[in-house]
């Protein structure tokens, strides 16, 4: 009896509205104030935007243009190959996904199914000709299924986790060779890359590029060799001191003069290498934060088992480092992501820039709302993503509280 | 132990010699790559014809510039040039410091409030901003914000007066005559008497549970004195519109200006907002407990117990969003604000002289970052527990 009584009254208190307004907006004159004042704000605010968003905006320009923002001026005969693409990478991750997972207990929750049909739901209300639907929709199915798949796998064969960086390699390489071509398949010049595709293979190559550098830096900052500690400082300190403009501005000046007369690699190789110089110094502070955190017992464990210090540093010590740097690291490629709408400065085509050039049409002229609108949804989407995902990862590691 | 322990260790296994050459060979190879890299840049530069030189900072810029803090013509040298572009950032970058903090503790304090809208709305803004590019930011505040603005025949009017059109923004502002600076001087003056009065107040209420109503009066008179100061002693000029789509008196703003000042306000803000946030969170919950239970008012816990020792966590990383602001004051070329970053890129275009304008905006820059890394140093040390 007591019981039920118990368990029974939460849910009373919580459905009473008016409890809860009094308690959470009036529970003061000064919060009723301030909740009367900023509800009016945002209430003008609300009105306003929805009668800019229904009647005056004009919303063409989008789906007008919407092969421009997704992969710019990539001839439209050989699309097939990025949605090959998209859909190796969508039955990786959900492979991945179902490898990670294989220890929870359901696979398919309520908010996985919700985010999945919403998802669904937008890919069929995108207004390109209804076979991309299909391919989008897909495209989503191939990775549930393929999640499932990587479930029951992984149950069978522990060994398939340590496969999986490896063959994310492997796709990563083929992903390029789809969007670049040769070797059988028609080149795609890297000046008709461009919209989200550009946006997105500049972003991950850097990362990826930056991350050897990156941590060989964090190294020797924390080297005990002068000479080694004093150039990765120097490094470091330089390129954090100076903004990321100057450094793509420098990347398109500079490095054609730095190089023998007549090499002059192409723009986005440029674009990368500038945003890679950048990113590493960044990643360095970021793994030598992983580095500090390392216990000094670790490195004298280590050489009391006679390991020399390469091998400490690779077997012991920087696995650690890293694993606690990972939320930090996500939180660079996060800006790293959006550091690549810079490149639109120095005249690259990536989302920002693409989004500039369809402005410059004069039969969009003026539309800036709408377009900036819409690549900023696109980009919160992709950050939000990210930030989240890195908060479950880090849960996952569980090194947010060492 | 075969070997005697004088006998000397071979060269090849003793740690010092690998040591050395390992580092020597670090050496030589960043020499090298460096003298291949300036080999082929003076070969590049000899074909150009062009000799590295600042010389050409005497020559005459002969590009006009929007905005000049300093009397500026097409004439002058690049050097002055430069000088505008370099007061310009400072115009944006310590106007931003000032305004992105404010809003950043305001954020990050809102976090905190018992009032659901506030925190959720301090939620909001923190994700939105930090989940989209600066850039894009910037260039929304720019063109669909502030270049939607009407013609300054019909200008929006906000209360001060404000007026805001596409040809600036017209700020109330004091006359800068010698005596502003005297009453400025008298304000300040009284601000500190301010705010010893209030500590020594709130000692007297804490130690001795006094009322602290004298003090609480003189704090009044001090109120109302700077009131009047800041009323009439400033003698505030405020813009007017004799005839339509003409403004006189007060301040004017650029749009440029104002957009960028915006965005890297509200970008940087939401940075300081989470800051504050971790900071806060930071202080045991024992903390507000023990004050609570010694009968603090929940805003003197904040004031008094919890946010000086937040502000210990707080402003070591304060320091690099201030680093990263005026880093990102360069993407005013985006938005056509004649920052430092924008003046050396047109100069460069003129002189084709690449490396000589990089040395000068890294040696700025690095000079810029490192003088707020070393104010910020010194207000650490300032807040930092004393130990015995």
């Amino acid at each position: 009896m007591t019981s039920s009584l118990s368990t029974a009254s939460p849910p009373e208190v919580r459905r009473r509205p008016r409890r809860w307004l009094q308690k959470n907006l009036f529970n003061s004159w000064l919060n009723g104030l301030i909740t009367i004042a900023l509800g009016g704000v945002l209430l003008w605010a609300g009105v306003e935007f929805l009668t800019w968003a229904i009647v005056e905006a004009d919303w063409r320009v989008i789906p007008a243009n919407l092969p421009l923002y997704f992969v710019g001026r990539y001839p439209a005969d050989q699309y097939w190959r990025l949605w090959l693409m998209l859909a190796i990478i969508g039955a990786l991750s959900g492979l991945t996904w179902g490898v990670l997972a294989q220890r929870v207990v359901r696979l398919f929750t309520v908010p996985v199914l919700v985010g999945l049909s919403l998802g669904g739901l937008g890919m069929m209300l995108i207004p390109t000709p209804p076979i991309y639907r299909l391919f989008g929709l897909g495209i989503t199915l191939v990775s549930v299924f393929s999640a499932w798949g990587g479930r029951q796998l992984a149950r069978q064969f522990s060994q398939l986790g340590q496969w999986l960086s490896l063959l994310w390699a492997v796709t990563f390489l083929v992903a390029f060779w789809l969007i670049r071509g040769g070797l059988g398949l028609k080149v795609v010049s890297s000046n008709d890359w461009g919209g989200l595709l550009l946006t997105v293979l500049m972003s991950v190559a850097s990362i990826l590029l930056c991350f050897p550098l990156g941590v060989l830096l964090a190294l020797g900052r924390q080297s005990s060799l002068p000479v080694v500690r004093g150039l990765s400082m120097a490094y470091i300190e330089l390129v954090r001191g100076v903004p990321l403009i100057s450094i793509l501005f420098m990347g398109q000046v500079m490095i054609p003069l730095f190089l023998p007369e007549g090499v002059r690699p192409d723009r986005v190789a440029r674009a990368i290498l500038g945003l890679t110089l950048f990113s590493a110094a960044y990643l360095a502070e970021n793994v030598r934060g992983g580095l500090q955190a390392i216990p000094r017992g670790q490195w004298e464990a280590a050489n009391a088992l006679g390991f020399n210090a390469p091998l400490t540093v690779g077997l012991i010590v920087l696995p650690q480092a890293i694993k606690i740097s990972i939320p930090a690291i996500v939180g660079q490629f996060i800006g790293l992501f959006q550091d690549t709408t810079l490149l639109s400065i120095v005249g690259l085509l990536e989302l920002l820039g693409i989004s500039r050039a369809i402005l410059a049409n004069p039969e969009f002229l003026g539309k800036y709302g709408e377009t900036y609108l819409f690549i900023g949804v696109i980009y919160w989407g992709f950050c939000y993503a990210m930030s989240i995902g890195s908060r479950r990862l880090e849960q996952q590691l569980n090194t947010g509280q060492r | 132990m075969s070997s005697s322990p004088d006998a000397p260790i071979p060269i090849w296994r003793d740690d010092r010699f690998w040591k050395a050459v390992f580092q020597i060979a670090i050496l030589a190879g960043v020499i090298g790559l460096l003298s291949v890299f300036f080999s082929n840049l003076n070969d590049n530069l000899n074909r150009t014809g062009l000799q590295f030189s600042f010389d050409f900072l005497e020559k005459s810029a002969s590009f006009s510039i929007g905005e000049t803090p300093i009397p500026y013509s097409p004439s002058d040298s690049y050097l002055r040039a430069i000088a505008v572009g370099v007061l310009n950032t400072l115009r944006v970058v310590l106007v931003g410091f000032v305004l992105t903090t404010l809003l950043g503790i305001l954020a990050g304090v809102a976090s905190f409030s018992d009032n659901w809208l506030l925190r959720k709305l301090s939620l909001l803004y923190v994700e939105v901003v930090r989940n989209t590019p600066l850039l894009l930011q910037l260039i929304f505040w720019y063109f669909p914000v502030f270049l939607s603005l009407p013609p300054p025949q019909t200008p929006v009017q906000l209360p001060g007066p404000i007026f805001m059109s596409k040809t600036g923004i017209y700020l109330p502002w004091p006359t800068i005559a010698p005596a502003f600076w005297l009453w400025l001087v008298a304000l300040i003056g009284g601000a500190i008497a301010a705010i010893a009065l209030w500590q020594w107040r709130v000692k007297r209420q804490v130690e001795r549970a006094e009322s602290g109503l004298p003090q609480l009066v003189g704090l009044i008179l001090l109120g109302i004195i700077g009131l009047g100061i800041v009323t009439i002693g400033f003698n505030w000029q405020v813009p007017q519109s004799p005839t339509p789509g003409r403004f006189t008196g007060g301040l004017r703003l650029s749009l440029e200006y104002t957009a960028l000042l915006v965005g890297l306000v509200v970008y940087t803000g939401a940075f300081i907002a989470e800051i504050v946030r971790a900071g806060i969170q930071a202080v045991s919950r024992g903390q507000w407990e023990a004050a609570r239970s010694l009968g603090l008012s929940s805003g003197q816990v904040m004031q008094l117990v919890v946010f000086p020792q937040a502000l210990r966590v707080i402003i070591p990383p304060l320091n690099s969003q201030y680093m990263n602001l005026a880093k990102n004051s360069s993407l005013a070329l985006a938005i056509g604000y004649p920052d430092l970053f924008s003046v050396a890129s047109t100069s460069l275009n003129q002189t084709g002289r690449p490396l000589e304008m990089f040395i000068i905006l890294m040696s700025l820059y690095l000079t810029l970052n490192l003088m707020i890394s070393l104010v910020m140093n010194q207000l650490n040390r300032m807040v930092q527990v004393k130990e015995r």
